[in-house]
């Protein structure tokens, strides 16, 4: 089967059954994506799929050979971070860091539906074209990645210093 | 997971083939995945043959008549943000928003979102008893944890839940459900393609075997129709509903009584409930509270509690009224 | 009395009283909001776990767990599975490699194992769930179905797992982690009854499940030279090593264990079944094998925390004082570790009374080994108590806080000792200026926003100050003016590293940037477990102790051209990258210097921390006062909570940024018990029934509002640094200020967790049962 996966086209051998997400970790070595339940109830395993987050676990890889995956070792890496990987670090929005990469990728997927006007259960007004990018809106929208360690309060400051600065609340 | 098949399918007549041809090796349509993929996972559900039915009719169309047609292939995001439905259907982009993640809503679609199963812990432990994956093998949720189950239109065979938010906003607008099959096209009123348990749960809809879900129409509301959908959880997001409400009012010119009006609940039956008793009660009746916990305790009589859920009885009566409550303000009433 | 108590005890009388930490007024790196230094490492995915390690010709490991709750396995069907496309081997009770039982780790402290009992050897099965087979194939698909085709036969037995049910046959346990089951003080029955206020509940909680979101994981490989390695995510890296080598009979020197990084532990990832297994199938194929438990063989195979029902009974004078306090209750545990639950700790510790009574029970169930949880015992014993006292300031018309005041002891009211620093009174009275908290109306259900009915509660945090024996380091010193620290240490999100740079760094007067650690593997000098928020100061004072003996080698090195020519370590100081004599601070030379003149590229000694005699002769206990802010909707009984204030007496912060993290996650994981979290423990079968995170509520963003954590500062004069851990006070006080604040919201007292909407909807209004007198004013 054929991937492109952070721009790269690769060649894999592996099973139907092998999800996204195994893939990832277990053929193409790319551990920055995780599993934490390998159920779609956690979002550690999130990637990008054509700009869009979904849970790669409950993505069966042979489905997703003709789309573009972008996981995180594909936004920055540790010597050239991504402006939100700088801002998670410094607002100490993780702790463990295994929900991290997923937590990234998800508030990456989540700017670009808040720029799409895509709406949320947080939207109060279903017809205005914009939506604010503030903190109800973030918690909302990055509810489906867990952390057990609590760096919420970090994570949603960080969002809101990459996205929507003038909006950002001091912790 | 099972060993299988996966065919890819570019329109319904050839998905239908494909179900056909393999017909004996347990054939499965798959959609967005995100839960057949974790059934197959958990060994509750074990295909021979996947037929990826996911590249087929996404679109989202507006009909000349004002009805929507929503390809069974359309992501829920896309459904959610479509403009018409955002201004005609709010309900309907409520309910969607409230289900699940993000990340499951870029994946799912509206045709898995009505095949989806329940969400019953014994239906999900291959060690339990459960009717609905081995007939006649017992239901452990009986006199089990059963606070998530159902309190109207259960057996005593079942009381799982049909976990769907968009379907108890597609149920009470009265969509139309688009099908394929083996033999031919048909169309079938959403309210009637989930069955309630009896005594075969395992048989959870009307579709025949290859049947696939094309599409589903929304019919256009009357004017100045208001709806909302209201989900109670137990989490503040990311939960399935203990009870949910989507309704819609369309009230006279003074706002002071009810034309008609559309109620459906989640998270109390074994299908999306449409609450025809409720909306009877409340077809050209003066649009006040005590109108309202009539017709929602009309709607509620005969369900029926067990050890642990009894309370969504009073929450459903609690929730219907407050819902009928906020759509039926006007401008300047206590909130 | 535990072994670390003997130990104590012992050295406390042979040992002279030392001052105080001389760096413990010392504010240059320690104190400032560093950034974890592993933070791009982990931001961008390139940390490795346990899982995530690339091994040559891996095999993949998948479980069978059994069905039953007790009995024996009379026949395992796994020809389909052999026969299956990719495996390489069935391992069950007749193929598996001989395994000693392990020593449980609450009883034996180098031991890491959660449970005593044989893994694997027979054909007992002792809980629904305990792994009963394992498949190795080529892959993880492989693996998974193959398991799924193996059928057991079994002969079940009566199995004990009903809690009511066994509750009458409820005994005291031998001891609780050390500590006598029961304290008796005066007659606290005689005292209730003669009290002018008082208050008498039952309180329970139900199991709760850790659910660190990195699955358990092991990896295994074993060398031609009988050496063997293990990748485990583990948060007690030195036991497991010895707990295997003890398991597999072989020399603790041929283990390695690593875990450089630990994706949250919170007292769960210990030894469980899965790694002895994951080690045997790799002994049993000859291949590097890798098990990675799926979420529902997480509840199954790992213990969380056990249930309780507690009883609290407060007795009040008229003057607000406790005349008699009693705190006593079962907690269900199995016969396989010793791990009661220590929920009446704090009781012992953080109240004046004239009489009391402490007791504790067991009753044994035949379910998975419970285990620690995040401050095990002080969690759900502070709900208990602090509900309590919520109730009984109502009883006595008493403002909460206030009641505290008049309940504060002078000394330990069990130990009968000075405590070595205690603020709590300094925390309640920051934490209520900044939350606002005079300004809240006592009286339940007078303040509202439409549907949603608003109250506030508070309660204390507790838990004690740990410092356990075994921790060492190695320090090294180099010709280029850096150092490395080394030590067996864990990381599993307290930002290890970056505190303990800053300490080395400090202590050594280096800048932060020429200091690193070096830690998550066995091949360094041992730490203790990462467990009873004692981590950082084992290692402070382990690190503390290096640099000394660093100093005195260093000196000896210096020679006579050298500034320092003749100086002792007592008589200088490091400063500037080097050291310098307290009398004269111009005299003086940097390591680079003294290490270039001595033609040394470096300098190393590996120490260990000196016994944790500070615990002895002190009562060393860290404390809280936590504020929340509840929203109940009337409609729905739906709770959120809308505002929170952490106020903390933890010794002094090493990090704020990171602190404040520790704390808030504790808050957090504390929410979570409160409202939305409980394993549902089905008693018919033994079984978990919600083993998911879809079903097992732990909080989500949106349940979560922006946390204010502050904190006193006030170093512990006994601690190395001024110290305290504070991974686990977060979590204690919460569920009990949620419960107050929901009392306070709507006039219902819900005794028993988790406050979920269906209890609101159903309680009734809580009436007090005097209503015609208050306390005296003071």
């Amino acid at each position: 089967m054929q991937f492109t996966i952070n721009g790269r086209l690769q060649t894999v051998d592996c099973d139907v059954r092998t999800s996204l997400l195994d893939l990832l970790r277990d053929h193409l070595g790319l551990t920055g994506t995780k599993k934490g339940c390998d159920q779609g109830a956690c979002g550690a395993c999130t990637v990008l799929v054509d700009g869009e987050r979904i849970n790669s676990c409950l993505a069966l890889a042979v489905q997703y050979q003709t789309r573009s995956v972008i996981t995180i070792e594909g936004i920055g890496s540790a010597r050239d971070l991504h402006p939100l990987q700088q801002a998670f670090i410094e607002c100490d929005g993780l702790q463990c860091g295994y929900c991290t990469p997923g937590q990234i990728c998800s508030a990456l997927g989540l700017a670009g539906e808040i720029k799409r006007g895509v709406p949320s259960a947080c939207t109060a007004d279903l017809r205005a074209g914009e939506i604010e990018f503030n903190s109800d809106e973030i918690r909302e929208r990055l509810s489906g990645n867990l952390c057990r360690c609590g760096a919420y309060n970090g994570i949603v400051q960080a969002v809101q210093k990459t996205f929507a600065p003038t909006l950002e609340r001091a912790p | 997971m099972n060993e299988f098949s996966y065919e890819r399918a570019t329109d319904p007549a050839a998905a239908i083939r494909l179900f056909s041809k393999c017909n004996g090796r347990n054939p499965r349509y798959l959609a967005g995945g995100t839960n057949l993929v974790d059934l197959m996972r958990e060994d509750i559900e074990q295909p021979g043959t996947i037929i990826d039915v996911s590249g087929i009719s996404q679109a989202i169309q507006r009909r000349e008549d004002g009805a929507i047609l929503l390809g069974a292939g359309a992501k829920n995001t896309a459904v959610a943000s479509h403009r018409d439905i955002r201004e005609r259907f709010p309900m309907l982009t409520q309910a969607i928003v409230n289900g699940a993640s993000a990340q499951i809503r870029n994946m799912a679609t509206v045709g898995g979102n009505l095949m989806q199963r329940t969400r019953c812990y014994y239906f999900y432990d291959s060690a339990a008893r459960c009717n609905k994956r081995v007939r006649g093998s017992g239901c452990d949720a009986l006199d089990g944890f059963n606070r998530i189950h159902a309190i109207l239109g259960t057996s005593a065979h079942c009381i799982a839940t049909h976990p769907s938010d968009m379907c108890v906003a597609l149920a009470a607008l009265d969509a139309i459900v688009h099908i394929e099959g083996p033999s031919g096209p048909r169309r079938l009123k959403l309210t009637d393609l989930h069955r309630l348990p009896g005594d075969t749960p395992d048989v959870e809809t009307e579709l025949a075997p290859g049947e696939l879900i094309t599409a589903v129409e929304i019919p256009p509301l009357p004017p100045a129709t208001r709806s909302v959908y209201r989900k109670v959880r137990d989490r503040a997001s990311y939960a399935f509903a203990l009870v949910s409400v989507a309704a819609a009012v369309q009230l006279n010119e003074s706002g002071d009584s009810i034309l008609a009006a559309r109620l459906a609940l989640g998270g109390v039956a074994h299908r999306p409930w449409r609450a025809s008793v409720a909306e009877g009660v409340l077809q050209g009746a003066p649009a006040t509270e005590e109108r309202f916990r009539q017709a929602a305790e009309a709607e509620l009589q005969l369900a029926v509690g067990r050890a642990h859920n009894a309370f969504k009885i009073d929450l459903a009566k609690r929730v219907v009224v407050d819902t009928l409550k906020e759509l039926t303000r006007r401008p300047g009433d206590e909130p | 009395m535990s072994v670390l108590q003997k130990v104590t005890e012992a050295l406390a009388k042979v040992m002279p009283d030392k001052g105080p930490d001389p760096l413990i007024e010392t504010w240059h790196i320690v104190g400032q909001p560093l950034s974890r230094l592993d933070g791009p490492l982990k931001v961008s995915g390139a940390a490795r776990f346990a899982a995530e390690v690339p091994l040559e010709n891996l095999a993949y490991a998948s479980l069978v767990l059994s069905t039953i709750a007790k009995g024996r396995i009379l026949r395992i069907h796994s020809d389909d599975a052999r026969r299956a496309i990719g495996v390489i081997t069935v391992m069950t009770h007749e193929n598996a490699p001989r395994m000693h039982a392990p020593p449980q780790m609450f009883t034996y402290r180098d031991s890491a194992a959660t449970s005593n009992l044989p893994v694997m050897q027979d054909n007992r099965v002792h809980w629904n769930g305990e792994p009963v087979a394992l498949v190795v194939a080529e892959s993880q698909e492989a693996a998974d179905y193959a398991a799924s085709l193996i059928r057991v036969e079994y002969e079940p037995e009566t199995a004990a797992l009903s809690f009511d049910a066994r509750k009458p046959e409820a005994k005291p346990p031998k001891d609780i982690l050390g500590e006598p089951p029961d304290i008796t003080v005066g007659g606290a029955e005689d005292a209730l009854r003669r009290s002018a206020f008082r208050v008498d509940q039952l309180y329970r909680t139900p199991r709760y499940n850790h659910n660190a979101i990195e699955l358990h994981a092991t990896a295994a490989k074993w060398g031609s030279d009988g050496t063997l390695t293990v990748h485990d995510a583990s948060q007690a890296l030195a036991a497991t090593r010895d707990t295997i080598a003890k398991s597999f009979a072989l020399e603790p020197e041929k283990v390695r264990v690593m875990a450089p990084f630990v994706g949250g532990a919170f007292g769960n990832k210990c030894v469980w079944n899965h790694t002895f297994l994951c080690i045997a199938a790799a002994k049993l194929t000859a291949r590097a094998v890798r098990i990675v438990l799926t979420r529902e063989e997480v509840f199954r195979i790992t213990g969380g925390r056990t249930l309780s029902e507690q009883r609290v009974a407060l007795g009040a004078n008229r003057d607000g004082t406790l005349a008699g306090l009693i705190h006593t209750g079962i907690t269900g545990v199995v016969s396989h570790n010793a791990f009661p639950e220590q929920f009446t700790f704090p009781a012992r510790h953080l109240y004046a009374a004239e009489h009391m009574l402490i007791q504790q029970k067991v009753v044994e169930l035949d379910m998975v080994a419970n285990t620690s949880m995040r401050a095990p015992g002080e969690s759900i014993g502070t709900f208990a108590l602090e509900s309590a006292l919520d109730e009984l300031a109502i009883e006595c018309s008493l403002d909460p806080i206030e009641l505290r005041r008049r309940i504060e002891p002078q000394k330990d009211p069990t130990r009968n000792i000075p405590f070595s620093s205690r603020n709590l009174l300094e925390a309640y009275r920051r934490g209520a200026e900044r939350f606002g908290w005079a300004q809240r109306n006592p009286a339940p259900g007078s303040q509202r926003d439409g549907a949603w009915q608003i109250g506030q509660g508070v309660a204390t945090a507790y838990y004690p100050y740990y410092r356990m024996p075994g921790g060492s380091a190695r320090l090294r010193i180099t010709a280029d003016g850096r150092a490395v620290v080394q030590a067996a240490a864990h990381e599993m999100g307290m930002g290890t590293a970056t505190v303990q740079v800053q300490h080395a760094a400090e202590r050594l007067a280096l800048p932060v940037e020429r200091v690193s650690f070096e830690y998550g593997d066995t091949h360094f000098p041992d730490s203790p477990v990462a467990g009873g928020s004692n981590q950082t100061v084992s290692i402070v004072a382990a690190v503390t102790a290096a640099v000394q003996e660093l100093v005195e080698k260093l000196l000896r090195l210096c020679g006579k051209d050298s500034p320092l020519a003749g100086s002792r370590a007592a008589d200088v100081g490091a400063r500037d990258g080097g050291l310098y004599r307290l009398d004269n601070p111009t005299r003086g030379e940097s390591y680079r210097a003294i290490l270039q003149r001595a033609g040394r590229d470096y300098l190393e000694c590996t120490a260990k921390a000196p016994m944790p005699a500070e615990m002895k002769k002190y009562s060393m206990q860290s404390f809280g006062a936590q504020f929340c802010e509840v929203r109940v909707n009337e409609v729905s009984g739906e709770i959120r909570i809308s505002r929170w204030l952490g106020s903390f007496d933890t010794g002094r912060i090493l990090n704020p940024k990171t602190a404040g993290s520790q704390f808030r996650g504790g808050i957090i994981m504390g929410i979570g018990m409160a409202l939305t979290e409980e394993s549902f423990f089905d008693e018919r079968s033994g079984r978990f029934v919600n083993a998911s995170l879809a079903e097992y509520h732990v909080p989500v963003h949106l349940d979560i509002p922006q946390i204010e954590v502050i904190w006193n500062d006030i170093p512990d004069p006994q601690a190395p640094l001024g110290l305290h851990g504070i991974g686990e006070i977060g979590i204690t006080g919460t569920a009990a200020a949620v419960a107050n604040a929901v009392y306070n919201a709507t006039g219902k007292r819900i005794r028993e967790l988790p406050i979920t909407l269906d209890k609101i909807l159903t309680a009734p209004p809580t009436l007090r049962r005097s209503v015609a007198t208050s306390a005296t004013p003071r």
